[in-house]
Formats: C-alpha cells, sequence, structure tokens
C-alpha cells in the first residue's frame, strides 16, 4: 500500500471545485503523476500528484481539511 | 562558484536583512520573515550577519553545489539532507562540490533559512539582495528562485563545521503562539466590547498569509463607535481617510479578518489599523504555519521596549556562545 502526503500545510480538496466531483473514488486506477487534490496556501493551489501507480483506496482526510506537512492525504493498493 | 538549483521548492526566495529606507516611497522594506534566524544561520557559516540566504517556505529545494562550502539551516525544523544524509537544524555542515542539499518534510515553523559559506553573491538593488517579487526587485531577475537557476556565491575563508546555536537560544512560538500588540492611533475606533473580545478571542492564521501579511480568521467581528464617516473615508466603519502603515501594523478590512503587515507589506491605505505587533515578536510570525493557533496580547510601550532589549541580549549571547 503507498501512501500520498501533503508536501506543504495548507488546506486540502478532494475536489477542484464544489460543483466538479472528487478527483479519484475506491477503486479508480491511479497513474504515475495524477492529480488526485490540491493543497491550498498563500493564496496558491498545488495539485497533489501521485508519486506511483495503484489503485486508489481512499482520501484518508476531509475535504477542505487543514492538513500539515508529511501528513497522509489519501491511500493506493499496489 | 555556483549553485544549481534542481528544484525551487514552493516559494524560494533569495533574502537578506532588507532594504530600509524606501517605504515613503512605496518599496517594502522586504528581508527575511524571521530575520533572528537568518542572522544565526549567517553566523554559523562564518558569514557576516547581514549576508543573503535562501528563505524557504514550506517546502526545501534541492540544490547542487559547484563546489565545496558550509551549510547552516535555522528557523523551520525543516530537516536538510546532503545526498540523502540527514543533517542537524541550527548546526553547520559541509556539503561537497558535487553534492546535492535536499530536504524533509516541514516538522514545525514555516520558514527556513539556509545560509551558505560565502553568502549569495546576486547584484544589490536599493542596497539589498532581498527578493520583492511585486516590484521585481532583488533576488535573480526580480523572482522567486526556479529550476534551473545558478546561483553565484561570494568568496570565504575556510572555518570549521560543527557549530550550533544551543536549543535554550533558539526562538520558535509556542502553541497558542502569542502575539505581543501595542494598540496605536485608532484604537478608539472599537467599541470596549470589540477592545476586549480582540484579545480575548481564539484567531488561527488564515491560510493566505504570505510576506505582505498575515491574516487570522476565527475570532469576532469587531464593533466600532458610531461615528458620521470623514470626508475622503469610504462608507465602511473600518474605513479611514488614507493614511499611513507601518511594519507590523494590524488592519481589520470590515471588522471582520485582522492582518498584520509583514516584510513585503504596502505601506499606506483606508483601513484603520487598530495596533501594532512589536518588532521582537515579528520575526515569530514568519514562523506560522497556516491554521496554527494564536493569541493576541496586550502591552504598553515599556513592555514592547524592554522585548526588544531582552530579544538584543539574545543575539548578544549567541554571538558570545559562537566567539
Amino acid at each position: 500500500m503507498a501512501e500520498i502526503k501533503a508536501p506543504v500545510p495548507g488546506t486540502f480538496y478532494t475536489q477542484a471545485s464544489p460543483e466538479e466531483p472528487r478527483y479519484k473514488s475506491a477503486g479508480d486506477p491511479v497513474a504515475s503523476g495524477d492529480v488526485i487534490g490540491l493543497i491550498e496556501v498563500m493564496k496558491t493551489f498545488i495539485e497533489i500528484k501521485a508519486d506511483t501507480a495503484g489503485t486508489f483506496k481512499d482520501y484518508t482526510v476531509e475535504n477542505a481539511a487543514a492538513v500539515t506537512a508529511g501528513q497522509t492525504l489519501a491511500e493506493l493498493d499496489d | 562558484m555556483t549553485l544549481n538549483i534542481i528544484s525551487p521548492g514552493l516559494s524560494t526566495s533569495i533574502q537578506d536583512l532588507g532594504r530600509p529606507g524606501y517605504f515613503h516611497l512605496g518599496i517594502p522594506l522586504g528581508g527575511a520573515m524571521d530575520r533572528f534566524a537568518l542572522r544565526c544561520a549567517n553566523m554559523l557559516v562564518g558569514n557576516p550577519e547581514g549576508a543573503a540566504c535562501f528563505e524557504v517556505v514550506f517546502m526545501g529545494p534541492e540544490i547542487e553545489f559547484e563546489k565545496d562550502a558550509l551549510v547552516a539551516v535555522t528557523g523551520a525544523e525543516l530537516p536538510p539532507t546532503v545526498d540523502g544524509e540527514e543533517k542537524e537544524c541550527w548546526t553547520a555542515f559541509e556539503v561537497k562540490k558535487g553534492q546535492k542539499l535536499g530536504f524533509g518534510f516541514l516538522k514545525a515553523g514555516a520558514r527556513a533559512y539556509i545560509a551558505i559559506s560565502g553568502g549569495i553573491d546576486t547584484p544589490p538593488a536599493l542596497g539589498s539582495r532581498s527578493t520583492y517579487p511585486i516590484g521585481a526587485l532583488g533576488g535573480i531577475e526580480g523572482r522567486v528562485i526556479g529550476a534551473g537557476d545558478k546561483v553565484p556565491l561570494g568568496d570565504t575563508d575556510a572555518i570549521e563545521p560543527g557549530q550550533s546555536v544551543p536549543e535554550a537560544l533558539r526562538r520558535m512560538p509556542g502553541t497558542p503562539a502569542q502575539l505581543r500588540v501595542l494598540p496605536g492611533l485608532y484604537w478608539h475606533r472599537l467599541t470596549e466590547a470589540a477592545q476586549e473580545g480582540f484579545f480575548a478571542d481564539d484567531w488561527s492564521v488564515a491560510p493566505e498569509a504570505d510576506r505582505m501579511g498575515y491574516r487570522f480568521k476565527g475570532g469576532k467581528a469587531l464593533e466600532f463607535v458610531e461615528r458620521e464617516q470623514p470626508f475622503g473615508a469610504g462608507a465602511d466603519p473600518s474605513n479611514i481617510v488614507d493614511g499611513c502603515y507601518s511594519y507590523g501594523s494590524i488592519q481589520v478590512p470590515g471588522g471582520l479578518e485582522p492582518i498584520v503587515l509583514h516584510r513585503d507589506a504596502v505601506s499606506g491605505g483606508g483601513y484603520f489599523t487598530l495596533g501594532a505587533i512589536i518588532s521582537a515578536d515579528m520575526d515569530l510570525i514568519g514562523q506560522l504555519q497556516p491554521h496554527t493557533s494564536v493569541k493576541f496580547k496586550k502591552v504598553d510601550m515599556d513592555e514592547a521596549l524592554a522585548a526588544r532589549k531582552e530579544r538584543k541580549k539574545m543575539l548578544a549571547d549567541i554571538r558570545a556562545h559562537l566567539g
């Protein structure tokens, strides 16, 4: 199982906007480099990308949650 | 000799102690958000205290060295690595020619300072190498560093690695972070309840906080003493006839979210400012992550000056310790 961690602290979003669906849902295939969420900090949105391929398991934090650097955001099954 | 920027981090900028003297022209002070940490980093590698360093926010860069150098990382706890091997923060270590300086995940604080023996030797602008991106001033072409940049270093005499700032002399915000405030010219604009509420309420750092200003949220909206707005002031009770802002002043647009103006702030405008963060606590703001809990504490001028003196003593103690 692989974990995707926050590179920076901020506010984590699982979707690009309230109208759009989540980037990934359980069971979705994930390729290395796929965007799985956004972190908002210092007036910018940083795309959070998977660094390995796998199958999306779930987000481990809620949409719009405050996160710290190094915190796990989502898990992938190999 | 140069440094090769392999990856820049989130927003890594070249900073020194800033360019005071131009604020009346709208050019901000600039310089490190945590000047205490920058001074310490420089001392550890044998540089003048005001030499230019990298200011790293939240996420570290990766840098390849073209020559042996001494490096120190202070401020935020952002663990440095040399070719993957972890090094201590607040302690000088060697990086050899061809090696790469990298970083692990941020553990505490917000901004780390990377001092390199010789100091960063980009061309000064208005007496400072500090980067002010909005004004395209200082740094490399007036911007934050990018992948592929080559950063020049000054010359230096070799000094020994291993010097360290003792933990008791490092300075980081507590939990909650306490920021001391000296009420200012427009304090009377707030009702007594709002004056008390500002200091009683629990605030947290808003994610949009940056080098221009630190915004806080979570406290109650401020109530203003009723008045007929003077000619030239906007209709909102938080508006004034345009005035000067100081470094550290606290404006509260609409009475809602206080903003502390920091190193890259605007110099004037039409918001009332309820007071200012005392100079001794401005460095602490540079170490606040988003969502950090904050309490504001009211002090008077005597307490503010005593705090400034105390901070100067701390620096003097570090100078003495490092000889």
